[in-house]
């Protein structure tokens, strides 16, 4: 008896502190973030936090359910025309103004997502990635876009009327506590019996079936939600940038929302965050120089699959500095 | 008149979308080829596309080639471009999830748009139809460019030749067999890894066809391959890829369907094709040829 619980204990112990460690590092990375400001120019930060969140969205599909998206830039850049048009043409104040972007981009997942999850695998990636390029088109010629001008000057405004959103800091921590809500809610998904089957699904999608799940709901509704959360992050943009553009429903969008997720690490929480900062700081390195950005991604987008299909995240966790930290 | 609309303008879109279906149909050819053998989304096929054109191009300008060798030597230069990533890199990926060969094939399109755009600029570079083939013929009814009708033809030849060298000869059957189990023909001798390597050259090298016939036609530009891949993509989508038939079918189908889409309604003329995607995925979700759910 007495031998056993104190192998329990034993077992225990190193649990409990690498939980510790962890939860220290989540403290310790919210903390960074909310001094960050106060050393990085704050739209770079903002747009890497928008990226990041979108990257976790699309995860939440590719990493937990197994559907890779090749059109996700349509509820992105979706959504950031929809906030930019309520906010400029409708006066309504920011907080509205992304709902409205969140529940645009929702819309359109379920729509999109009712016909991709028709197909299977690669299938699946071809027509949302078709269904994306004719939203492109749609964008392109629909009136209230601004076809190729886009849609210009979006003002900030306040925020629940109140809080000016046009001082950097302000808009800086709004977009922060956005975030963070954001990923509060795909932590709470993935965890949640419903993540669970999403789970199940991407292991071994004949046999959940066979269990009784109506597998084909569950794989709209991961739809619908990663399309929302991706809609946050799109809406967000709109408002940092104070534009919405065709670059943000263009194919290359979508590729770059997979290029961050695979490069920091399909299937982890905090995989595809790292991915975003590499890829936007890359952009921001490059854009100063005339050498094209597609080159690099596309050379990064190989080595990814041929050399690290983990990622760099994932590669952490299953190295042994990763495995003592309980990863 | 017909429906209203001058018979000239009406058979001038048609011809249109007989070209647009014809390079449909060489594509979505390619893909089902290397797709039924390799299980691999060739992404890169409209850059391959892009390539040939490219190619043709580059021999006029540093070499004098003109357009008949280059029509033979741009699908041998990219197949054999095709061939090296396929050994090098690609056959890496077989025994991995499908998608991450449709990743990797996004990744090098990417790349090699990005050089051709960084090298040549996004504006594109005119190419001269031969000129035995310049000018065009009065048939009576409408008037029709000579080199057109050419692109017709000489594309639905190639359909065709591809798809009797699969059919009806002893490559193919091994093409076929291989597909189907790929260790017992293995087993019975036959490499079939130079196969796969043989098979994606093909595909490369009809892209790269399709490519060069194109060159003329638009202009050789570094983004004309990826605009055009998705819509090939959505092609594949509504054909399935089971069978090579249905493919070629489907392409000339669809590229018909957008022509006649701008003489009635222009403004959907882009997005047709997606739309036809979208009712087929609902009424037949395999597909009109399509064997696999």
């Amino acid at each position: 008896m007495v031998e056993l619980s104190e192998k329990m204990a034993t077992n225990v112990q190193p649990e409990r502190t690498a939980s510790m460690i962890q939860v220290g590092l989540l403290v310790v990375a919210v903390g960074c973030l909310a001094a960050a400001p106060l050393f990085l120019y704050p739209i770079f930060l903002m747009k890497l936090l928008c990226f990041a969140l979108f990257a976790c969205a699309f995860n939440l599909l590719l990493g937990y359910t197994g559907l890779l998206s090749f059109g996700h830039a349509t509820f992105f850049g979706g959504a950031a025309y929809f906030t930019a048009h309520a906010v400029k043409e409708w006066g309504v104040t920011p907080e509205i103004g992304i709902l409205i972007g969140v529940a645009g981009a929702a819309l359109l997942g379920l729509v999109v997502g009712f016909f991709a999850i028709r197909r299977q695998g690669i299938y699946f990636a071809m027509i949302t990635l078709a269904l994306g390029q004719m939203f492109y088109f749609f964008c392109l010629q629909a009136a209230f876009t601004h076809g190729e001008d886009g849609i210009q000057s979006v003002p900030r405004g306040h925020l629940f009327g109140l809080i000016d959103l046009n001082r950097p800091t302000s808009m800086y921590y709004f977009v922060l506590v956005a975030f963070l809500i954001g990923m509060a809610i795909i932590w709470r998904f993935i965890n949640s019996p419903f993540g669970m089957i999403l789970k199940s699904i991407r292991e071994n999608e004949q046999r959940a079936i066979s269990l009784g799940y109506s597998v084909r709901n569950y794989k709209l509704g991961a739809f619908v939600m990663s399309a929302a959360l991706t809609g946050l992050a799109g809406g967000l943009k709109a408002l940092v940038f104070q534009f919405a553009t065709l670059t943000d429903v263009g194919w290359q969008m979508s590729g770059e929302v997979i290029l961050m997720t695979l490069l920091g690490g399909i299937g982890t929480m905090i995989g595809p965050i790292v991915g975003a900062g590499l890829v936007v700081t890359l952009q921001n390195y490059l854009a100063t120089s005339d050498f094209p950005v597609t080159i690099v991604t596309g050379i990064v987008f190989m080595a990814c699959v041929l050399l690290f299909r983990r990622g760099i995240v994932g590669e952490f966790y299953t190295s042994r500095l990763g495995k003592k930290l309980g990863f | 008149m017909i429906f209203g609309i001058p018979v000239q303008a009406f058979l001038g879109q048609l011809l249109i979308g007989l070209i647009n279906g014809s390079f449909y149909a060489l594509l979505s050819l390619g893909l089902a080829v290397i797709f039924g053998l390799l299980r691999v989304i060739n992404f890169a096929h409209g850059a391959q596309y892009m390539l040939g054109a490219f190619v043709a191009f580059l021999l006029l300008q540093y070499f004098a080639i003109g357009y008949w060798a280059a029509l033979i030597l741009a699908p041998l230069i990219v197949g054999l471009l095709g061939a090296v990533i396929e050994r090098t890199m690609l056959s890496r990926l077989y025994n991995l999830d499908p998608l991450y060969g449709l990743l990797f094939t996004f990744g090098l399109a990417l790349t090699i748009e990005g050089t051709f755009r960084y090298l040549y600029g996004a504006s594109g570079q005119p190419y001269a139809a031969p000129s035995w083939l310049a000018g065009g013929t009065n048939l009576g009814f409408m008037f029709l460019p000579n080199y057109r009708g050419w692109v017709v033809v000489v594309s639905l030849l190639a359909c065709l030749g591809t798809w009797l060298l699969i059919e009806k000869t002893k490559l193919g059957s091994y093409l076929r067999a291989a597909t189907e189990n790929p260790v017992l023909v293995q087993a019975f001798g036959v490499n079939v890894p130079l196969l796969l390597t043989f098979t994606y050259a093909l595909g490369a090298g009809l892209a790269a066809f399709a490519g060069v016939l194109a060159a003329p036609v638009y202009q050789v530009s570094p983004l004309m391959g990826t605009n055009l891949i998705i819509v090939v993509f959505a092609v594949v989508v509504v054909g399935g890829m089971g069978s090579i038939m249905g493919a070629i079918v489907t392409g000339y189908m669809l590229g018909i369907a957008e022509g006649l889409t701008k003489v009635f309604y222009p403004e959907a003329s882009n997005i047709v094709i997606f739309v036809i995607m979208a009712i087929v995925l609902l009424l037949r979700p395999a597909g009109l040829f399509g064997r696999d759910a």
